[in-house]
């Protein structure tokens, strides 16, 4: 009896947690699928309209708008992010002496919540306050700096914003890429006088490229579930600016009261997350099984 | 990417061999170094120095300078009588909620995080692989697909914006993560052990309790900073979960600074954002180890 007991416990453990996550992930995705083919407005309804909700969306210049701003935003984001990370992290390789000070600087924006990280450059960047008027104030009178409140500019201060939060971790990742390659590698091709910058160029470099995949993948995901730094930057403004699809998803499905589009959109969200996802994942679980 | 390549990423460079030696390029080195460091310190300075000025100050310009005169004033206002929505409560009681939610939730979503990733590694059964995968597949969904069924699934259950009701939710949230952290931390553990325990007639709870748990000190602590620092850095589910008895620091914190009434009492602002960020910056200062580690599980998975 006791053993019979003894083989179900590990399943009774997980059991709970599984059950969790089914109902309130995969239970609550199809819940969502099933809103966005309904006439939702204001409350959930279960009227089925098949794909009007995608249609309207697709037609809707906020949403066409808000994933031309996310592919602004997002190509940016991961682009610089990804370079200063990679050129932060050779400069901290070059046996740095006060590696141990300047790591952690370089690192700490990642645990500050987007809300204080946008409190802090919205007023930075505005232009009757902070940088601007700094630079008044030192003399310099002719200086401007006001892309928070211009119609074509505004989603580059989000890019400013996001990649001073999230740039220090893609640096901590290329640091861990760059301190696994074997050094033999590198003597050897020192002996046979290669300089340090076509060994970084010709060796070090493409030895990265999981690395650069890994950051890839984690940005662009982070990228497009921005919310609260549109939020606490912008408003999504001025005008709709810097609205996001995140951002997009909120307004219609909670002030605009139109609930089906506001699911439409967050599966579309979610698809995209997923076909980056998914891969990766896949691809990562089943290397870990052969390894 | 494993544990170990975050060891490798503590253990200082051994190989380039050459260096140390202050050359013009090793100077420019140093110079582009610390230029980053004020580059990432700029925003948390300004906001400390400015926290300090009368606003008066802060509106003559410049940003950089150190107060003429201190003045604690627009701290203890952003703590306990700044205006938040439609009352004059200061950030204090929202603070406390934030305590409130994150306790709990930490506390759970490890436990069973460390029991999910006991299970999923020392008594492997037909199907681990896809219970695993669905976890894992969970940390990345973007909040948006959740929210309208979970707004009223705590409506049903009559949690609907109740601190236990944002519990809930952090948890279900941070299983994966959780789960994921504990499952590659006892993957690498010797299951023998855990089969010579078994045959000597340990169950299952003791072997947990005796053999895997006082060796997981490590893990223990990025978890719990993991999901402190996400749990208390939401936004999304606060402002979508909460009323006005549990509404969260980051809420309140955007309350405060996007409210439109009165002049802008930057001053104020800043000492608000600064309190909201107190507890996850004192922890990452207290522990950054930690946090990278978990930073790097979270970020290349398997």
């Amino acid at each position: 009896m006791k053993e019979r007991l003894q083989i179900w416990v590990p399943k009774l453990v997980l059991g709970p947690s599984f059950l969790l996550i089914l109902f309130f992930v995969y239970g609550f995705i199809l819940y969502t699928g099933y809103l966005s083919v309904s006439d939702s407005r204001m409350l959930p309804s279960y009227g089925f309209v098949g794909l009007e909700n995608y249609e309207k969306l697709w037609n809707l210049r906020h949403w066409t708008g808000s994933l031309k701003n996310l592919a602004i935003f997002g190509i940016l984001y991961i682009v610089i992010c990804s370079v200063l990370g990679l050129m932060l992290a050779i400069l901290l390789d070059q046996k740095i002496r006060a590696e141990g000070v300047l790591r952690p600087i370089y690192l700490y924006p990642m645990a500050l919540s987007f809300i204080v990280t946008g409190t802090a450059w919205k007023w930075f960047l505005d232009p009757g306050i902070g940088l601007e008027q700094t630079m008044h104030a030192w003399g310099w009178a002719s200086f401007e700096f006001d892309w928070i409140k211009s119609r074509t500019h505004a989603i580059y201060t989000v890019v400013i914003a996001a990649v001073w939060q999230s740039s220090g971790f893609v640096m901590a990742m290329f640091l861990a890429g760059l301190r696994g390659v074997d050094p033999d590698i590198i003597r050897a091709a020192e002996i046979d006088g290669a300089s340090r910058a076509r060994i970084y160029r010709r060796i070090i470099i493409p030895m990265m490229r999981p690395v650069f995949l890994s950051a890839f993948v984690v940005l662009a995901h982070l990228a497009i579930k921005s919310y609260d730094l549109v939020v606490a930057l912008t408003g999504g403004g001025p005008g709709k600016a810097t609205e996001l699809p995140a951002t997009f998803m909120y307004s219609y499905t909670f002030s605009r009261n139109l609930m089906g589009i506001g699911a439409a959109s967050a599966i579309i969200m979610l698809i995209m997350i997923f076909s980056i996802i998914v891969p990766y994942l896949y691809s990562e679980l089943r290397a870990d099984r052969q390894s | 990417m494993s544990n170990t390549s975050t060891e490798a990423l503590n253990r200082s460079s051994q190989r380039l061999s050459h260096g140390n030696r202050l050359t013009p390029a090793r100077i420019l080195l140093y110079v582009l170094l610390v230029l980053f460091a004020i580059y990432y310190l700029l925003p948390l300075y300004v906001m400390l120095v400015n926290s300090f000025k009368p606003l008066e100050e802060i509106r003559g310009g410049d940003m950089l300078a150190l107060p003429q005169a201190w003045t604690l004033a627009p701290w203890s206002s952003a703590w306990s009588t700044a205006q938040i929505g439609v009352q004059a409560t200061g950030l204090k009681p929202y603070f406390m909620n934030s305590i409130a939610m994150v306790i709990p939730a930490v506390l759970l979503s490890t436990i069973l995080g460390a029991l999910n990733g006991y299970v999923l590694t020392k008594w492997r059964f037909r199907g681990d692989g896809v219970v695993f995968g669905l976890l894992l597949l969970s940390c990345f969904i973007p909040f948006q697909i959740v929210l309208i069924p979970m707004a009223r699934m705590l409506g049903i259950l009559g949690l609907a914006g109740t601190t236990s009701g944002l519990v809930l939710v952090h948890l279900v949230y941070g299983l994966g993560f959780t789960t994921l952290f504990f499952r590659n931390y006892y993957a690498a553990f010797p299951t023998e052990l855990v089969r010579a325990a078994q045959i000597d007639g340990a169950g299952f709870f003791r072997i947990f309790s005796r053999i895997l748990l006082p060796s997981s000190g490590p893990i223990i602590v990025v978890s719990v900073i993991w999901q402190f620092t996400n749990i208390w850095n939401d936004f999304l589910f606060g402002a979508s979960f909460a009323d006005v008895d549990s509404v969260p620091m980051t809420v309140a914190l955007n309350n405060l600074v996007s409210s439109s009434t009165g002049v802008k009492e930057y001053n104020v602002h800043f000492a608000g954002a600064v309190l909201a960020a107190l507890p996850t910056l004192v922890v990452y200062v207290v522990s950054g180890r930690y946090f990278v580690r978990g930073l790097m599980a979270g970020a290349v998975k398997g």
